[in-house]
Formats: structure tokens, C-alpha cells, sequence
């Protein structure tokens, strides 16, 4: 009668489940429609009643193939699409497009367009690492801190609506700068955001980093080792809080991060709790960029002069930019045409990912939403 | 941190066969399918490389063969090459590195479904992507065709 | 006065001028079962609504606004909804323990509504082992959940319930431990004793730090019993989408809801009748006018007042806390409150022997 409940009585060769299941093993599947996978992520749980033998993700719900539609995009078309891989990241998406065709064409870029990128760049991340802090705080059952980082987040997407039109995929940035002018509200509203922010982040480690129960949940929990985080090509605060330095806004600067100061945030402490300070930690360091750079925009020209139709010379070229969630990296192969002849998105989500099956093995159920939300996954970007 | 120079001399004492691609960036690196394996564990275990950090692993068809591409830095010196590897179109089999860098198992997988290449010992070689049972071509090759999905321009 | 005993008194009168006693008996008893469904449906709306409010107003939104003055009718609107809803049987499911579950979830809670004190003399059943009836009702409820669990022939549904088993029944032992600190200061198990002992001041004032510290386990436990954030492992939505729910819809997951909602109402009267004395005003030992005006307050709110702080008190926890993992749970239990209270009830019984307390 119970003839779903599949728990494995002998050993069995399921293809479907990817691999051998032992007596009394649990087989779950975790998504593609799970509270836990914020999106369309399938995970297929092998369990031993709640400690956690395998892993195993399957991908592809939400993948659109944006590598091939791309193909067939002018150098001007594709990057609008590239907002939909990280959609929180969208800006720094852009980014990366535009300083690749910017690298092949060798366009200069205006310093104004380059301050301007790298506050709206900073503030994407600040309000992609609100996000994550909400949910990653919903994942392991506390619901408040959801509204209270939306809360500050709201006022960066007021920002952005503003200025780009948008409030999710901005579509802001184009090769030689930005699409257009600032608003002219835009340095008061940032200060005021940069007030607000000052003013309650207090509240994230009152009600959440302070917490016994969350540092019980974070603390020794999905362990990635130094070496493990290297091999699987994490990067960006998964990687950080195992102690790799990989952040490319210190290691090989663009646009402005080179004449603004800040830190890069390490930690060794290799568990959830490490990524987790990572982050918290990142949210200070990018408030103090974007208060470095707000009042020192320059004047002058927000976009280079291009031509029309950009054509980048025959070659290869790529660049990477620092995502909220880890490396971003584009690779144009070029044919000397209108449109690229093959691209590829080195995405930080699909490396980042790859190493879940290492961190949760042996560990429980509840630990997996834990350490999922610690890698802070965005579906889109594993997905492309 | 080696410059590419240095790096140049160093990978022909290492492999012989090897030719250069100039002008770009990096140091771009031409081997044969076969020695791939062997110089990737080599390049990895070194000490004088420690090419440690596969960060962009891809593959481009050129209509009339495919050739592999791996980005490969050192988190400790940060000197970076690009290895490439001409494949058969017909038949493209190379060997697994997702021994020597795991990054590379999930990111074989997603060339194998894509652009069909055979990874050679590669522990669990199935589809990721794609949907189960997935049958007919590889949709990153340049002669994909699907009249319902894809709009031509 | 205006009173429930009053009303109680003369609706026993009036029907017993007007039939033979058993007739008068049996009217009784039909009223008496009227009575409970409509504060059962009563105290879940009224405690969905207080959640979402409450819920609201930690996490700087309105909460519900739109139906009635204040969104105050909005529950009503929602079990409306749940009413009309199909009720599905998955198609793998065990039919008679998948409809019965839910059923018994609320046989549970209305059971155990018959012993509360609800004001002065005002008890459906005062027998005199209300404490132990309560505690041995009360454990009950898991049977419930593990059929919904099984039933559900989903492996959501068993890992919550599998859950909710463990959990249940290591908490039991520390919520029953610390009711018995206080059954070993009164020596007696009968729910309206306990309260006139307290006619002198409330246990927890009178108890010295022991009995503070059982209060503090009670919390904790029957929390933990009632499946509340942040031992709510039983749902767990994040983990187990919504653990041994997960299969239910209309009506039947209403009865799971309500069941938990009145479940927590009484685990709360429970906890305010040993602890803050139910009914009794609250008197300072011998200040006789202190005392009198006090009384002026009717008994029933001050039942209701101490049971909706405690309730409070739980939503608080759930809204503000992170969940625990399932093997924190039970070191949580086994390690750390079960020890203390086995320590606090020899504190305690020392305490009533020396007759240290006031």
C-alpha cells in the first residue's frame, strides 16, 4: 500500500536515482518545488533516517540556454539578457559583459561611468547580501529577519528605480559606461540610505547573529576544507569563509575598486557560521565603498563615445568581476563579427554547488537547508 | 607569479609536443588529447606552478572540430594559462581532469550533455542539465537545430 | 455579581424546574458539548488572528487589514475558505487513518478543555486528578500526528512524524516533572486545590527560585509538546515543505490547525493555573486590602488575562527564535532540562518538607 514511500529494502541499480541505494536507505527529493531550494533547484537526498549519505543535484528546470541565445545577439543585445542569469546581482551581470566588450574593443571607459558603476555595483551586492540574510534565516525557521532586511532593501530598489527604471533586472550599464544620467536625487537618496543602514544594521546581529540556537545551527556545519573550496572552484564568501583570498575586486581591480579602500573579509573558520560572518562582514565593507565614492563622482561624460555596431576583433577574451555570489567569469570568442561565436558564463552558483555533496555528507536534514543557505544559491545563475 | 615567458619554457620542458598560441592575455597552451590528463596532474601537483584552481572549464565548436578549453591559475603565485585541446568532431574523447581539480566533474558534465564530448574515466558521466532521456543532438553545437524553441534571426 | 457560576447556577435551576432531573442531565450535558465546540471554534479564531497580529507587529507590517475593522474577522474568512475546500485523500493513502487523524487531533484538544478552571468555581469536570489527566491525555496527541504521518504515504509526512514522536515524548517527561514541583508544594492533584492554594499569593512568587525554574522548563516543554518554533520539527517547512501536514487540505488541515491553536490555549491555561494561580487574583500573603480590591476584578479575566500572556509569550518565541536541529532537540531534552528538573523537584520536595516556602 505504501507503495511511494520508497525506502530501498534491498540493494538496487536505480538510474533514475543515480546510483546504488542500500537496505533501509530514504530516498527524497528535495524540488524542484521546495520552500527550502528558493527556486526550481532538485536535489535527490539519499538518507539513512536523518543523516544525510548523498547528495545529488539535477539542474536544468530553469536553464534557457542564454550561452546559445547570446550567440545570435549583437554586442549590444546580449547583456540585457545576462540580468537574467544572477538576478540579484543584475548590475554586476552587466558589468561583466560590458567590461569584456570594453577589454576586446579597447574602448576608454569615462571616470565618471567607472564611480557610477562601482556604486551601483555595491549597492547590488548590499542588496542581494540582504536578501540572502532574510532567507537564509527563513530556511533555518526564524521568519522576522526576512522583513526586516527587505526593509532596508526596499530603499536600494527605490534607487534603482529611480535611476535605471527598474527594480530587479536594471539593464543599466552598456559597453563605455552607463546607459544614462543619474538622477538628480540620486546622492541625497543614497546618503539617506547609507543613514538608514548605519542606523539599523545593529538589528541583524541582535536578532540573529547573537542567537545560541543560530550559532548552534552554523557552527561545525558544512565543513568545506581550504583545499576543497580551491579544488570545486568556489569563490566569493563561500570560498572566503574557508580562508582562500579570491576576491577579484582586490586581486585584479576594475573600475573603480582601485582607488576606494577596503578590506577583503576572511575567515577560517570553514563552517556555515564562517560564510555566514563573511557576508555580514562584506555588507559593512561595501557601505563604506559606496560612502567613499558617493560624494566624489566626477563630472563629466557617463558613456564613451561608441560607434553603433560594435564589432570586437577575432580573438578570445575574458574577464572576471566579483558577483555577490563569487566570481563572475565571461569568455567572448570572437570571429571578428557583430556577434559573439561562442560565449560562456563562468557561473559562481555552479561551482559553488558542485561542492554541497562534500559539506553535507553525514550531517542531518536540517542542516542541509542550513548549509544551502550559507551558499547563499541563486537558481538562474547555477542554470544560465 | 611566473611571466609567461618563464612559464613557456618551463611547460615545453614538461611536454615537448606542446605549441603556443601569442597575442593573447594569457599563454595559451596547444596539447594533444591524449598527454592531457598526465600534464594537467602535473601542472597541479608541481610546486613551482601549483596550478591549483581550474576557474573556467568550456568547450567551443568550430564546425570542423572542437577544442576543449581549460583556464587554470594558482591561487598562490596567481599566474594564469589557457590549455586547449583540438577534438574530433565525429568522435571527441578526452581524458577527465576531475580528479586533479573536482570543479571539473560538474562543469565535464555540462560539456558532455552540451557539446557531447566523451570524458574518458570520468566517475558519473550523465546528464545534469538536460532532461532524462534526452535524445538527438547536442544543443551547444553550432548545427543544433529545434524549429519549436529557437527563433532565427 | 455577574459571573459564569452564576449563569452556570441558574440555567441548572431553571431546567430542572422545567423537566425531570435526568432530563435537566442530559440538556446539561448537550449544552456543556455546545459550549465547548463554540469556545474550541471561538479560541481558534481568536488566537489565529492574535498570531498574525502579533506576527505583524514584530516584523514591522500590518498584518491583516482587509476583512471586518482591523482584518479583525479575517480568520473567519479563512476557515470559510478552508470549509468550502476539497478535502483530498491522496490516492496511496490509508483512508480511515488519513480521515481519522485529524479527527482525533481535536477529540484531544476538546478533552483535555473538561478539567480547566475557566473562573471561580466554573470547571466542566473537577476531578481529582485534573494534573494527571492532563498530562496523560496530553501525551495523546502524538498518536495523532503518527497516523497523519503514516497515513499520508508521503516521506515528508513520516520524517515529520517520526520527529514529532521523538520529540513529544522525551518532552513530556521534564513538562510533567515540573507540574509535579508544584503538585509536591500543594499535595494534591486536583486542578481547583492547586488554585486555592494559591489564595495567598501565586506559586511562582511563593515558590522561591525552584519554582521559577520549573516554570521556566514548563515553558520550554510544552512549547516543545504543542510543536511550536522553534521546536516546530514536525512541520519544519523549510526542511519537510510542511512535515506531517503535508498532505492535508481543507477542512482536515483546519482540524490540525485548529488543534494546535487550542492546544497551545491549554497548555497555557495549564501552565497559569499551577503557576499563576488560574483564577485567583493576585494576593500578597496577608494585605487584606490589596487583596479585597483585587478581587473586585472578575476571576474570569484574570484566567484569561494570565493564559493570553503566556500565549504571548509562545508566539513571542516563535517569531523572534530559529529552529533547532532534531539532535539539538533532544540533548536539549536529555541532557540539560530532564537533569535540572530531576534536581529541581528534590529542591522543591525539600522545600515542602522544611516548609520553606511561604
Amino acid at each position: 500500500m505504501y507503495r511511494n514511500t520508497e525506502i530501498v529494502y534491498e540493494s538496487s541499480q536505480n538510474p533514475s536515482i543515480g546510483g546504488a541505494g542500500e537496505a533501509g536507505d530514504l530516498v527524497i527529493n528535495v524540488g524542484p518545488q521546495h520552500p527550502a531550494t528558493h527556486g526550481v533547484l532538485h536535489l535527490v537526498l539519499t538518507l539513512n533516517g536523518e543523516t544525510i549519505k548523498k547528495v545529488e543535484p539535477h539542474l536544468g528546470y530553469i536553464h534557457r540556454s542564454i550561452e546559445k541565445m547570446c550567440e545570435s545577439l549583437t554586442y549590444r543585445q546580449f547583456i540585457y539578457v545576462t540580468s537574467r542569469m544572477d538576478y540579484l546581482s543584475a548590475h554586476i551581470n552587466n558589468q561583466a559583459c560590458a567590461l569584456c566588450v570594453e577589454k576586446g574593443m579597447q574602448i576608454e571607459v569615462p571616470e565618471r561611468a567607472k564611480v557610477i558603476r562601482t556604486i551601483m555595483a555595491e549597492l547590488t551586492r548590499i542588496a542581494s547580501h540582504e536578501l540572502w540574510w532574510g532567507a537564509m534565516a527563513m530556511d533555518i525557521g526564524a521568519f522576522t529577519p526576512f522583513f526586516h532586511a527587505f526593509r532596508e532593501r526596499e530603499a536600494i530598489n527605490d534607487i534603482m528605480e529611480e535611476t535605471c527604471g527598474a527594480r530587479l533586472t536594471m539593464n543599466y550599464m552598456v559597453p563605455g559606461g552607463v546607459m544614462m544620467e543619474l538622477h538628480p536625487d540620486f546622492q541625497r537618496k543614497v546618503k539617506d540610505f547609507i543613514k538608514q543602514f548605519r542606523d539599523k544594521v545593529h538589528e541583524y546581529d541582535e536578532l540573529v547573529t547573537g542567537n545560541i540556537i543560530f550559532r548552534n545551527r552554523m557552527k561545525d556545519v558544512g565543513i568545506l576544507s581550504k583545499e576543497d573550496a580551491v579544488s570545486f572552484g568556489c569563490t566569493g564568501p563561500t570560498a572566503r569563509g574557508s580562508g582562500v583570498s579570491c576576491d577579484i575586486r582586490k586581486l585584479y581591480p576594475y573600475d573603480a575598486y582601485d582607488k576606494v579602500q577596503f578590506e577583503e573579509v576572511l575567515e577560517t573558520g570553514c563552517d556555515s557560521l564562517a560564510r555566514y560572518m563573511v557576508r555580514i562582514r562584506e555588507l559593512h565593507q561595501s557601505i563604506s565603498i559606496v560612502e567613499q565614492l558617493i560624494d566624489n563622482i566626477p563630472e563629466g561624460d557617463f558613456q564613451a563615445k561608441t560607434k553603433a555596431v560594435l564589432k570586437l576583433p577575432k580573438g578570445e577574451f575574458y574577464t572576471s568581476v566579483e558577483t555577490a555570489r563569487g566570481e563572475l567569469g565571461v569568455y567572448i570568442v570572437s570571429e571578428g563579427g557583430t556577434t559573439p561565436y561562442r560565449i560562456k558564463f563562468r557561473s559562481p552558483g555552479f561551482s559553488n554547488l558542485s561542492a554541497l555533496d562534500t559539506m553535507a555528507r553525514g550531517s542531518k536534514l536540517g542542516d542541509l537547508v542550513a548549509m544551502m543557505g550559507t551558499l547563499d544559491l541563486v537558481i538562474p545563475d547555477i542554470d544560465r | 607569479m611566473m611571466t609567461n615567458e618563464e612559464l613557456k619554457t618551463r611547460i615545453t620542458e614538461l611536454i615537448p609536443g606542446a605549441t603556443f598560441e601569442e597575442g593573447g592575455e594569457w599563454l595559451n597552451i596547444h596539447v594533444e588529447a591524449g598527454s592531457w590528463p598526465d600534464l594537467a596532474k602535473q601542472l597541479h601537483d608541481n610546486p613551482e606552478y601549483r596550478f591549483d584552481y581550474l576557474f573556467c572549464l568550456t568547450c567551443v565548436d568550430w564546425k570542423t572540430h572542437l577544442t576543449m578549453v581549460y583556464h587554470l591559475t594558482s591561487t598562490e603565485f596567481r599566474h594564469t594559462i589557457v590549455v586547449k585541446s583540438k577534438l574530433d568532431s565525429g568522435k571527441p574523447e578526452i581524458g577527465t581532469v576531475s580528479n586533479v581539480w573536482k570543479t571539473a566533474e560538474f562543469h565535464e558534465r555540462e560539456v558532455y550533455e552540451m557539446f557531447g564530448v566523451n570524458f574518458l574515466n570520468h566517475p558519473d558521466l550523465r546528464l545534469l542539465i538536460l532532461p532524462d532521456g534526452w535524445e538527438g543532438k547536442n544543443p551547444m553545437r553550432k548545427d543544433f537545430e529545434d524549429p519549436v524553441n529557437m527563433i532565427k534571426l | 455579581m455577574w459571573s459564569l457560576t452564576n449563569i452556570a447556577n441558574s440555567i441548572h435551576n431553571w431546567l430542572n424546574e422545567q423537566f425531570s432531573p435526568t432530563w435537566a442531565l442530559i440538556f446539561e450535558m448537550v449544552i456543556a458539548g455546545v459550549a465547548v465546540i463554540g469556545l474550541f471554534a471561538l479560541l481558534g479564531l481568536i488566537l489565529v488572528i492574535m498570531e498574525r497580529k502579533v506576527s505583524a507587529w514584530m516584523q514591522i507590517r500590518l498584518g491583516p487589514n482587509r476583512v471586518g475593522p482591523k482584518g479583525l474577522l479575517q480568520s473567519f474568512a479563512d476557515t470559510l475558505k478552508l470549509l468550502v475546500k476539497e478535502g483530498l485523500t491522496p490516492g496511496g493513502a490509508d483512508k480511515l487513518l488519513f480521515n481519522l487523524a485529524p479527527v482525533i487531533a481535536l477529540v484531544v484538544a476538546m478533552l483535555l478543555m473538561a478539567p480547566i478552571a475557566f473562573a471561580k468555581d466554573f470547571q466542566f469536570w473537577d476531578l481529582n486528578i485534573g494534573v494527571l489527566y492532563v498530562s496523560a491525555v496530553s501525551s495523546l496527541m502524538v498518536i495523532s500526528i503518527l497516523m497523519a504521518g503514516w497515513a499520508s504515504n508521503n516521506k515528508y509526512s513520516l520524517m515529520g512524524a517520526m520527529r514529532s514522536g521523538a520529540q513529544i515524548v522525551s518532552y513530556e517527561l521534564s513538562a510533567g516533572l515540573s507540574v509535579l514541583a508544584i503538585v509536591v508544594l500543594t499535595g494534591s492533584l486536583n486542578i481547583s486545590e492547586i488554585i486555592y492554594s494559591q489564595a495567598d499569593g501565586w506559586w511562582i512568587f511563593k515558590g522561591h527560585i525552584p519554582v521559577l525554574i520549573a516554570f521556566v522548563i514548563f515553558i520550554i516543554a510544552v512549547t516543545a509538546e504543542t510543536n511550536r518554533a522553534p521546536f516546530d520539527l514536525a512541520e519544519a517547512e523549510s526542511e519537510l515543505t510542511a512535515g506531517f501536514h503535508t498532505e492535508y487540505s481543507g477542512m482536515k488541515f483546519a482540524l490540525f490547525f485548529l488543534a494546535e491553536y487550542v492546544n497551545v490555549f491549554i497548555v497555557c491555561a495549564i501552565g497559569a493555573t499551577i503557576f499563576l494561580g488560574g483564577w485567583m487574583p493576585l494576593h500578597i500573603g496577608n494585605w487584606e486590602g490589596f487583596n479585597h480590591a483585587m478581587d473586585y476584578i472578575p476571576s474570569s479575566i484574570w484566567f484569561f488575562g494570565k493564559t493570553f500572556f503566556l500565549i504571548f509569550v509562545i508566539m513571542w518565541f516563535r517569531w523572534t527564535f530559529p529552529r533547532l536541529r532534531i539532535d539539538q532537540l533532544l540533548n536539549l531534552e536529555w541532557k540539560y532540562l530532564l537533569p535540572i528538573s530531576m534536581f529541581n523537584l528534590l529542591l522543591v520536595t525539600a522545600m515542602a518538607i522544611l516548609k520553606w516556602h511561604f
